[in-house]
């Protein structure tokens, strides 16, 4: 560890044991994470999970109530070059905002020193945005499309989109993700998505983030993520047998066939044992993983406790 | 074939382009972030299939420029896909004309009738 650690790059930001509270409610619980440069992190949790919480320290609209928030290196908050590194994307209320989308864009310019208004122009235009209308006059998928034309354009090194892309019809959030990848590609950017759109956007995450009541349940690759859940398809008896010892969280019936996702890395030794028993075995998908490991543990019909250890 | 895992199932259609001569020794293979967007298959996913096809002399790495198919990529799949026929396409057939009651005369004569029969042929299908 100690002769590589100078060719490692440097975390762009971290949450070094943070905790939040408003008043007797816990937001959130002794965080730590980092964020590092060029990665898509998918920030998934459900709500009142604390994910926007978790943004405002990264873009440092608050600071926490214990621990420390990290921007390339140091504390961020107040310092006007590391908070220039970070642009915090959220749905805003515009309702009474009588800028046109081009006047908006072109604020941003100036705000923003890395900000590339050509590119926001297209975007604007890709996305369908009449740049004389105000943006009181959008509608609140248009509205969401000026706010991640924004972050889109930015140039920030680290960009945090807060749901932004959830009002934005199927077509725009396409162009949204596409734009993502090309910005990564071309640039090296870092983004954070927060969202509730696990299955669609689970492409782009290269780290994922489950946050459940205010707590990091898992930091992680998408690849290692998703090895942790397994679905077992087969002859009822057989699924039964063979997941027995195993750790249960979802079960499906349809007749003689049962489909069973367990919870832990399978052995190649498991995954033998299962072929050879004409059982079918697929990895689960982010979105199935999530729900089950973030759904209250009575709500389980059979089959092992619901205790995660992510360690 | 559906539920290889999907960093495998990238890597065979990249193949696919090769074995059929869409992609030509030393074209360039579409970027990784290409074929994110394309397949909207994980960034990491993606590069675990290439890297494959890397480590077995298929495509080649030109640095800051891109991946490209290497001279002798057809020989190459070709040789590995031949190891694998049986176990993916023979033994499915069999197993599928027993549950069937298809007879071995009638297997062997509707292999020969679709043989003629097919009229899509890819570029290297018959060299």
């Amino acid at each position: 560890m100690t002769t590589t650690q100078q060719t490692e790059t440097l975390p762009l930001a971290t949450l070094n044991n943070v905790g939040v509270r408003f008043g007797k409610t816990v937001a959130l619980d002794s965080v730590s994470t980092s964020i590092e440069p060029g990665l898509i992190y998918g920030l998934i949790g459900r709500n009142g999970a604390g994910k926007t919480t978790l943004l405002s320290l990264l873009a440092s609209y608050r600071r926490p109530s214990t621990g420390s928030v990290h921007v390339q290196g140091d504390d961020p908050f107040e310092d006007a070059a590391r908070m220039s590194l970070v642009h915090f994307v959220f749905a805003r209320d515009v309702s009474d905002e009588s800028d046109t989308v081009e006047e908006t864009l072109k604020h941003c310019a100036r705000y923003r020193k890395d900000f590339d208004i050509d590119l926001a122009m297209d975007l604007a235009r890709r996305f369908g945005l009449d740049r004389k209308k105000s943006l009181s006059e959008l509608s609140l998928g248009m509205q969401s499309a000026v706010s991640a034309v924004e972050g889109l354009a930015s140039g920030a090194p680290l960009t945090l989109f807060d749901e932004v892309h959830h009002g934005m019809d199927a077509p725009s959030r396409n162009l949204f993700y596409n734009t993502i990848l090309d910005q990564r590609a071309a640039t090296g950017r870092t983004f954070v998505l927060s969202t509730h759109l696990v299955s669609e956007a689970a492409y782009l995450f290269d780290q994922v983030l489950i946050l459940h009541n205010g707590s990091l349940l898992f930091d992680e690759p998408q690849d290692t993520l998703l090895e942790r859940g397994t679905t077992v398809t087969g002859e009822a008896g057989a699924v039964e047998q063979f997941t027995a010892d195993k750790t249960v969280i979802d079960n499906k019936r349809l007749g003689p066939t049962a489909a069973v996702m367990l919870y832990g890395v399978l052995s190649d030794q498991d995954r033998a044992a299962a072929e050879a028993t004409g059982l079918e075995c697929a990895p689960a998908s982010l979105q199935d993983l999530f729900i089950h490991l973030t759904e209250p543990a009575d709500s389980l019909t059979k089959g092992g406790t619901h205790e995660i250890n992510p360690a | 074939m559906g539920t290889d895992p999907l960093f495998v199932q990238i890597k065979s259609h990249i193949e696919d382009m090769i074995l059929s001569g869409r992609l030509a020794p030393d074209d360039q293979v579409p970027s990784s972030t290409q074929m994110v967007k394309f397949y909207q298959v994980n960034h990491l996913t993606v590069l675990k299939g290439m890297n494959m096809l890397v480590d077995e002399g298929i495509i080649y790495k030109r640095r800051g420029v891109g991946m490209f198919v290497c001279a002798d990529a057809l020989d190459r799949i070709r040789q590995a896909r031949r190891e694998g026929f049986v176990s993916a396409y023979v033994l499915p057939l069999v197993r599928e004309a027993r549950r069937l009651g298809i007879s071995h005369a009638e297997l062997l004569s509707t292999i020969s009738h679709a043989e003629k029969e097919d009229t899509i042929h890819d570029n290297h299908a018959t060299d």
